[in-house]
Formats: C-alpha cells, structure tokens, sequence
C-alpha cells in the first residue's frame, strides 16, 4: 500500500534544507491546519449535500436539482448566503461566552477530525493514547453546547443545552464501552496501529458476536452525540425553536450547522476505524490474490467508502424514526444501552482471554 | 407475564419493531420518485384527467356547442362567474320561438372549480379541462367567451 510517510517526510526534508528547524516545524504546523481545516469545510459541503439528496430519496422526492447540475451548487449557494449574514449580537446576553461557545464546538470536532486516520500515514495526531484522546477532544463540544444555551439568556436555548449536556454525558458512556470493547481485543489505544492490526481481518468479523453488538451499540450511541434525529431533542423544532442555537445567526449559527454535520463525519469514520479496518482493504487471510487486487485501490478510497456507507446508514437512521421523548432518552441509555455494553464487554474480555476470536 | 413484556422480551420486540421501519423507508429510497420538474417536463408532463383547471364549451368541427341556453349553470355558480347571454329567435318551419346563446362568459378569475355548473347542466355543454397555465398579466385577460 502507498505510505503517506514518503511524501510528508519528502516536504519536511526540503523545509528543514531551506530554514532552520524550528522555522520548518513552524511552517509545517501552519500547513497542516489549513489542509485539515480545508478538508474539514470540504467534507462539511459535501455532507450538507449528502444529507440533503439522501432525505429526498427517503421522502420520495429528488432535492436540490435547480442550482447547478443535480443542485451541486446549492451548498456553495448557502454556504456564501450564511457567510453573507450579520452576526446579531443579543441584549443581555453574556457576551464573551456568547460569542466563545460556537468557536468551543467548532474546535472540539475539528481535534477529533484530526486523528483520523484517511489513509496509510495520512493522519495528523497520532500517539499512543490516540482513542483516549480522541474521546476527550469530542466530549468537550457538549461544553461549547452548554455555554451557547446558558450565555444566550433565552429559556428555550437553555432548555436546549440541558437536554443536550445530559443526553450526551450519557450516552458518551456507551460510546466509552463500545470503544473499550474494541481495545480490549486489539490490546493497543494507538489509532495507526488498531488500523494496522486489521490487516488479516477487521475486528467486526475477528471480535465476531460481541464487536458486532459493540458496533450496533456504538451506532445508536453515536447518533445520539451529534444530536440528531431521532436524538435531536436539543434541538427540537417543535418544541424548542431551534434549541441551543436559536438566538445565533450568521458565521455563529454556521459553526454549529458545520460542526454539527462534522461530529457525525466524525462518527461515522471512528466507526469505520475501529470496526471495519479504517483505510485498511477488504482482507481474507488465505486469499493471497483477492488481497493483492484489493490492495490496489488507495486506502483513502476505502476509509471514504466505509465512511460515507456509516453515513449513510446514520441518516437512514434520521429520516426512519421518530423523535426520543425526553423521559426515553436517558431510559434508552442507563437502562439498555449501558447494561448491554457492560456485558458485551465482559464477554469480550472472555473471548480474548480464552482465545476464541479470530 | 409475557416474554415479550420482560426486559429481555423488550429488546426483541423493540430491534424488530425498529427493523421493520428501516425496512419501510429503505423500500422508499429505491422507488420512482414523485417529483415533476415542472417547466423542463412540460412536454411530457401528465396531469389527471379529473383535474380542474378551467371551464370550456365542447365544440363539433362546425363549431356547434349543445347549449340550450337555459342558464341552469349561471344559478348554479356561487360566485357568479358565468353569464350566459340569451336571444329568443322563431323557428322558420314551426313558428315556435326558442331561445339560443348568444354569449357564454366565463370568468375565470372569479371561478372556485367547484364544478357544480357542470353537475347541473343537462346536455354535457360544458367541462372542465386541464390546461393549468392560467397566469396572465391583465385580469380582463381572465374573462372569457366560450362558445364560438
């Protein structure tokens, strides 16, 4: 498989021949937060079209078709139209938090984009405590939530942001086990090499029953921390306008619509990393020359694919079932969710220590 | 006490009930979708036949209508939206006189398609078609003459 290694190692050799080390390390550092922050906008457009294509065919109806050949054009439309908007600032309203708390979410989501690993060596942060992290980084945005829903002095934000911080407290604890479960049979935290591991076979078919029952667990949970249906109780239109982020408007409202859409990128491919081999292809230890051809398509193609196939199932999610009533949420997770994902993971534990995963 | 209403029973029960809606829309993503895109479709563009879309006067290629002029649509209309004008003119062979139209005004802009004018009228005059592209820039453009 083609190393990313090769052309980063390239780029900083010539940096550090052209200026001293600190200057390249600089220079790289500013190159590599445009290119993820590139890349983030970049997905964030082609998911807002996504979702809005995928809603129609589940409604039977074709969406966006007017602006630009099958609508492509409408996001950029929206896009320059949000970009265009003043930011109102709200009377009496805590106004350093107020403004603080989309850039809070915003960087949470952008933190955890930067771990994924796209593709053999295609991945900024990467250490040994890699899943640790990358559950600390996500787990703040419900603060940049908090912050909007109590700085913006308006009940329904408020009621909003409660809503959220307690679901997503929640149910971060399944996503935990869920993550847990896998790391206990991967016996590593580091993101590169939970994706190396997968090499002879993803750990949904190696961990069998319970990495299966993990990734169900993981998928529900999932959905549930970016918010959206039938989680969106935070943001409930008819009850709550528009939850946590009613009273902003503009590039404010915009951070939250894009983060929003990224958290559930961001899902889907941690989803995809730790369940169906990340960048790795589709191996079956044997079959030396199916998984030589398999080879042969770029590992960005395949964390994509698996991606944007997660993604997809998260929005057929959505647009299937109807709104939690807020008594449910919490009963969903401490009552099913998390005794499901305590036991799943003792069997786990069982099947390492025996020997009987593949 | 039922399987189905132990914990256990209820996460059964609860994943196939939750599958079978999964099931439901993932039938909808594949099927035809529903949108017309109107003005690019126009040629091919079906509208149903019991549509409402205006009032007009079957004709035969003399330009004959089968009015009897005998205004039974005219009170039939809440809106008064047809007039119907008449002339009474003596038969040549039978001396009889008999009123014929002389001018069937619809207007359209005053029309709620309720079609009770065609309900009531007795000889299947008039009808409703479907030619729905009624927009015009001058409301008089909306009065019109049906019969010929």
């Amino acid at each position: 498989m083609f190393d990313f290694t090769t052309i980063t190692t390239a780029i900083d050799q010539f940096l550090r021949s052209m200026m001293p080390a600190q200057f390249a390390i600089i220079v790289e550092c500013i190159l590599v937060a445009a290119c993820a922050l590139l890349a983030y906008v970049m997905f964030a457009i082609v998911m807002i079209f996504m979702e809005r294509k995928v809603c129609a065919a589940f409604q039977c109806r074709l969406g966006p078709m007017r602006v630009g050949p099958w609508g492509l054009l409408q996001v950029f439309a929206d896009v320059f139209k949000m970009l265009i908007k003043e930011i109102i600032s709200i009377n009496r309203s805590d106004s350093f938090l107020y403004r603080l708390a989309p850039y809070l979410v915003v960087m949470s989501s952008v933190l955890t984009f930067c771990c994924l690993p796209f593709a053999k060596g295609l991945q900024v942060l990467d250490f040994n405590m890699g899943v640790f992290f990358l559950m600390a980084t996500s787990s703040f945005g419900v603060l940049g939530i908090l912050l909007a829903g109590w700085s913006s002095n308006n009940k329904f934000s408020m009621i909003g942001a409660m809503r959220s911080g307690a679901q997503m407290i929640s149910y971060e604890l399944s996503i935990g086990l869920c993550m847990l479960t896998v790391v206990t049979l991967s016996g590593t935290m580091q993101i590169s090499e939970l994706v190396e591991q997968q090499h002879d076979a993803w750990f949904i078919f190696k961990g069998h029953l319970p990495a299966m029952l993990a990734f169900v667990i993981y998928l529900i949970a999932g959905n549930a921390e970016t918010n959206r249906a039938p989680f969106d109780l935070p943001e409930a239109e008819s009850e709550l306008t528009a939850g946590f982020h009613t009273e902003y408007s503009g590039m404010h409202f915009g951070f939250f619509y894009v983060a929003e859409f990224m958290n559930l990128f961001i899902v889907a491919a941690i989803a995809s990393t730790l369940f169906l081999g990340g960048w790795m292809p589709l191996h079956i230890s044997g079959f030396d020359t199916f998984n030589m051809v398999m080879d042969y398509i770029p590992g960005i193609v395949w964390f994509l694919g698996k991606t944007f196939f997660i993604i997809w199932v998260l929005m057929w999610f959505r647009w299937t079932f109807p709104r939690l009533r807020i008594d449910q949420v919490p009963t969903l997770e401490w009552k099913y969710l998390v005794p499901i994902g305590l036991v799943n993971l003792l069997i786990m534990t069982v099947c390492v220590v025996m020997g009987w995963t593949f | 006490m039922k399987f189905r209403d132990t914990y256990i029973g209820k996460i059964f029960n609860g994943t196939r009930s939750l599958l079978t809606g999964l099931g439901v829309t993932l039938k909808e993503f594949f099927t035809k979708k529903v949108t017309e895109q109107y003005p690019e479709n126009r040629k091919t563009l079906k509208i149903s036949d019991r549509h409402r879309a205006m009032l007009y006067m079957p004709l035969d290629e003399n330009g004959n209508n089968k009015c009897i002029a005998c205004g039974l649509c005219q009170s039939a209309c809440p809106n008064g939206t047809i007039t119907v004008k008449t002339k009474t003119v003596t038969d040549e062979e039978t001396g009889k006189s008999k009123k014929v139209l002389l001018e069937y005004t619809y207007d359209l802009g005053c029309c709620m398609f309720c079609q009770l004018c065609v309900n009531a009228c007795p000889k299947d005059a008039i009808a409703f078609n479907n030619h729905f592209e009624n927009a015009v820039f001058d409301r008089s453009k909306l009065v019109l003459k049906l019969n010929k």
